[in-house]
């Protein structure tokens, strides 16, 4: 009898592009809920808006640059990239800036580069900073979390929508209820050389971190560490940003606690979280040796503690992130594991 | 208690070795004919002995060594020789080689066995490994590396700690596991002797830890046989623990050096079955005519583990457990990981044939689509030869040669584990195959040229020493025939001296 051959290993692979995307997408469920708690449904509009988006730039890049579009499209990661982009948009974000972002993600900083794999820069963040310097003022407009606000005041579901759709808010101007995030808050007020007491007295502060984020921070955290548990990121990064940002946030806090907030305002304010588990830990241009890792992690934590507390932006995780990928391929030039049976 | 240092990597595969393990060990009935490639491992091919239309007896020499790192072969069984020709033999290639065919003739006389050496502790070692090489013994763990060659320490490497490999850790293949459940009394006699033979102190007989029977089996023994040289060491169920490379940093804490070898380090290391066919050799004086393979896979009607003689046809081994299934999609020698893939059945059973695996589409993958790499460094995490495999893949890929072998290519052992894990689903190990073979050809190539260059080189430099020798014989002619000159010029001087003095003297006479 007669077989087709075919090179070893014979077994079935273990894991897929598609089960490792779309486990980033479920993990983000939890801070998905919790959020849309506190902020309503815009950002469910947001990441409706930013994957049609994602999915019909990649079918163009890959269409033109002649790529196989059903087996890319499928690996979902123009999805991850469009979810994770719209999880640090304000939620009443008018559309044409989140397709902006995405488009510019999609198009610029994953397929001019390369497609899949061969992007240096992280796509998401890419896109990110390319609207926080095109998009300054809408950037910043932030809603305030819904129980902060009296009852009737925060905008529905259906007015968050126009409001994504036309870019007003209907009944009510969006510059009267719009406020800074906390990070915004503590970088303005500490530059008015007010004290972290009196400024954390404000009700959009929580126990930990701004009022909300804090929450959204833990859903963050569950489906992080999920995602380590089924071995989809490895804790590497995640471990060495959160310690690059607390370090030497602990250290300033201990050093002068009236002019520093503390680590766990840092932790759970702005999108720390988020970066450690889900946008630092993209693969593709993270470093990727073990030792690497961890420089390439704790780098970005550093520099997001760095540019918060001394830099131009109050939120800091695109641009550190920005930063480290720069740093990437000298970070794995220098990390080269030694292989089994050479000199230590 | 053995300290066990484990291995970095690796990974834990799924055992599906109950499937083969239930039933004890069967003797594949007497077939009509044996196919036996003159070459079976590494090294030299043996030397035909016989004709076409010779009758033959079981264990009889039919194909002699040639060179050191070679091995007779012997006749599976009585019968008349029918062919030496090319036929399929079982390697990745799919190549056709020289073989021995036998139609046997049923009766199976055996020749006369060599005469036992009933005390190996009495005899030179160099015996004892003449007796292994004269049996034709080799590695039964799937190499099948000459065992003589192994077991032959030089004074300034002794061997310290020999090995029995039953951690069999590639899922499927349980020929190990059955063999020392059913003869851990020949296994452990095997290793004393080994041991004997190194002059080694101690031996480790290592098995993975699922295998409970199999541990009590060697146990029991080791009570029986009560050689405190001897222990058995339970290692983590963890693929590659099995490599030899693994299962001695597992159980020594070191590594081979790169292109090394164990005895470096002073080590050996010996399959179980290896262990069991030297003593059988030794005490028996039985020549290598069988061995244990086990028949498996969801392709196969009633997996079992087979006591097959060599030359067997793999169609014989899988007919006679109940043939194939309908879902059988793929034939396999080996285990799912390093196995190679067999295009046909017809192919035979050699020394080095651990399993054959008839899959099904269920347990393997016959078509992959592969996508670009994500550098998700899953493949540099399993990897237990602590190399980047994503950038050996990537220099590959690109025919880096310099790079690959900055990246260590040539510590790749081709576990598969990297290949396995990739999430883009990329053939690594095919890659690096491929590259191993470029660089070997490339170096064959270098090395050929190298010769051609020397030796014009050498041309050229003895066209310029000529050259040089004959201006030097020609300048030196010319500087005699100087010097003749110059000495008749001096001459002539001097008498003109002479002379104008005898003129001087002739003035002042006046
Ligand atoms: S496992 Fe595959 S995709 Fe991941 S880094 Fe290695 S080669 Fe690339
Ligand atoms: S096949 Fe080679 S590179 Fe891949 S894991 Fe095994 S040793 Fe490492």
């Amino acid at each position: 009898m007669r077989f087709p051959t075919g090179p070893a290993p014979h077994l079935a692979p273990q894991n897929s592009i598609t089960t490792m995307m779309l486990r980033v997408l479920l993990a983000l469920v939890p801070a998905l809920l919790v959020w849309v708690w506190f902020f309503g449904w815009g950002i469910v509009f947001n990441i409706v808006i930013a994957s049609a988006t994602a999915l019909l730039a990649e079918v163009m890049m890959l269409y033109l640059r002649g790529k196989a579009i059903r087996a890319h499209l499928l690996d979902l990661s123009a999805i991850v990239t469009a979810v994770l982009l719209a999880f640090c948009l304000p939620p009443t974000t008018p559309w044409w800036i989140t397709v902006t972002g995405v488009a510019f993600a999609i198009i610029f900083a994953k397929h001019l580069y390369g497609g899949l794999g061969h992007n240096p820069f992280n796509p998401a963040m890419a896109g990110y900073v390319v609207l926080l310097i095109s998009f300054p003022v809408e950037m910043t407009q932030w809603l305030p979390p819904r129980q902060l606000m009296e009852d009737g005041q925060f905008p529905t579901a259906w007015a968050q929508l126009v409001a994504i759709l036309t870019g007003e808010l209907p009944g009510a101007s969006l510059d009267a209820i719009s406020r800074a995030t906390p990070l915004d808050v503590m970088r303005t007020e500490l530059g008015q050389a007010r004290t972290i007491a009196e400024i954390t007295a404000d009700p959009r502060f929580g126990d930990l971190g701004g009022y909300g984020w804090e929450w959204i921070g833990n859903g963050v955290l569950l489906g992080g560490i999920w995602l380590i548990y089924k071995k989809v990121i490895r804790w590497q990064i995640p471990v060495a940003v959160l310690a690059g940002v607390l370090i030497p946030a602990t250290f300033f806090y201990l050093l002068d606690p009236g002019s520093h907030a503390s680590p766990a305002f840092h932790l759970f304010s702005g999108a720390t979280l988020l970066c450690a588990f889900f946008i630092a830990t993209d693969p593709v241009s993270a470093s990727t040796t073990r030792t690497g890792r961890l420089i390439y992690g704790a780098g970005i934590g550093f520099l997001i503690y760095a540019i918060r507390s001394w830099g131009g932006y109050p939120d800091a995780v695109a641009f550190a992130v920005l930063l480290m990928n720069m740093a990437v391929p000298l970070i794995d030039r220098y990390t080269k594991p030694r292989a089994y049976g050479h000199q230590k | 208690m053995q300290t066990l240092h484990g291995f970095p990597g690796g990974l834990a595969l799924e055992a599906r070795k109950d499937q083969s393990t239930a039933k004890p060990l069967a003797r594949v009935p007497l077939g009509f004919e044996y196919v036996l490639p003159l070459l079976q491992h590494e090294g030299d091919p043996a030397q035909a002995r016989v004709s076409v239309g010779d009758r033959v007896l079981r264990g009889q020499v039919i194909a002699r060594a040639e060179g050191y790192l070679s091995l007779p072969i012997h006749a599976p069984t009585s019968g008349t020789v029918t062919g030496i020709l090319p036929r399929p033999i079982p390697h990745p290639s799919g190549l056709l080689a020289e073989c021995i065919v036998i139609e046997a003739d049923g009766l199976d006389e055996a020749a006369e066995t060599k005469a036992p050496i009933e005390d190996p502790a009495a005899v030179h070692p160099s015996r004892l490994r003449n007796r292994l090489r004269e049996c034709g013994v080799a590695g039964l763990g799937g190499a099948a590396f000459p065992t003589h060659v192994k077991l032959n320490p030089t004074a300034e490497r002794p061997i310290e700690t020999l090995i029995i490999n039953g951690a069999q850790c590639e899922p499927y293949i349980s020929c190990d596991d059955r063999l020392l459940r059913e003869k851990a009394d020949e296994v452990v006699a095997g290793t004393a002797v080994m041991l004997t033979a190194l002059h080694a102190s101690q031996a480790l007989i290592a098995i993975e830890n699922d295998t409970p029977q199999a541990m009590a089996a060697v146990d029991e023994a080791l009570a029986r046989y009560s050689d405190d040289r001897i222990r058995r060491v339970a290692v983590p169920t963890i693929y590659p623990e099995g490599g030899e490379r693994q299962l001695i940093q597992t159980l020594t804490g070191r590594e081979v050096p790169s292109r090394g070898l164990p005895a470096d380090i002073g080590v050996i290391c010996h399959n179980v079955g290896t262990a069991r066919a030297a003593w059988r050799a030794i005490h028996h004086g039985e020549a290598l005519t069988e061995r244990v393979v086990t028949v498996t896979g969801n392709g196969v009607t009633a997996p079992r583990n087979v006591i097959a003689r060599l030359g067997t046809p793999v169609a014989d081994l899988v007919a006679f457990c109940g043939g194939y299934t309908d879902s059988v999609a793929r034939l396999i020698m080996g285990g799912p990981m390093m196995g190679f893939a067999l295009g046909s059945d017809e192919v035979s059973v050699v020394k080095g044939t651990t399993c054959i695996l008839a899959a099904d589409n269920s347990e393997i993958l016959l078509e992959k689509q592969s996508m670009p790499c994500i550098r998700c460094g899953e493949c540099a995490e399993t990897c237990p030869a602590g190399l980047l495999p994503q950038q050996l893949y990537w220099h590959a890929h690109e025919r880096d040669w310099e790079g690959v072998e900055n990246f260590h290519l040539f510590d790749c052992i081709e576990c598969g584990c990297c290949d396995v894990v990739c999430p883009s689903h990329i053939p690594l190990v095919q890659y690096f195959r491929a590259a191993k073979t470029e660089i070997w050809a490339r170096q064959r190539d270098r090395e050929k040229s190298d010769i051609a260059r020397a030796r014009y080189e050498q041309r050229q430099a003895r066209l310029a020493r000529e050259a040089e020798e004959k201006k030097r014989r020609h300048e030196e002619k010319k500087k005699a025939l100087a010097g003749r000159k110059k000495g008749d010029d001096k001459v002539k001087s001097e008498l003109d001296a002479i002379m104008s003095r005898v003129k001087q003297r002739k003035k002042g006479d006046n």
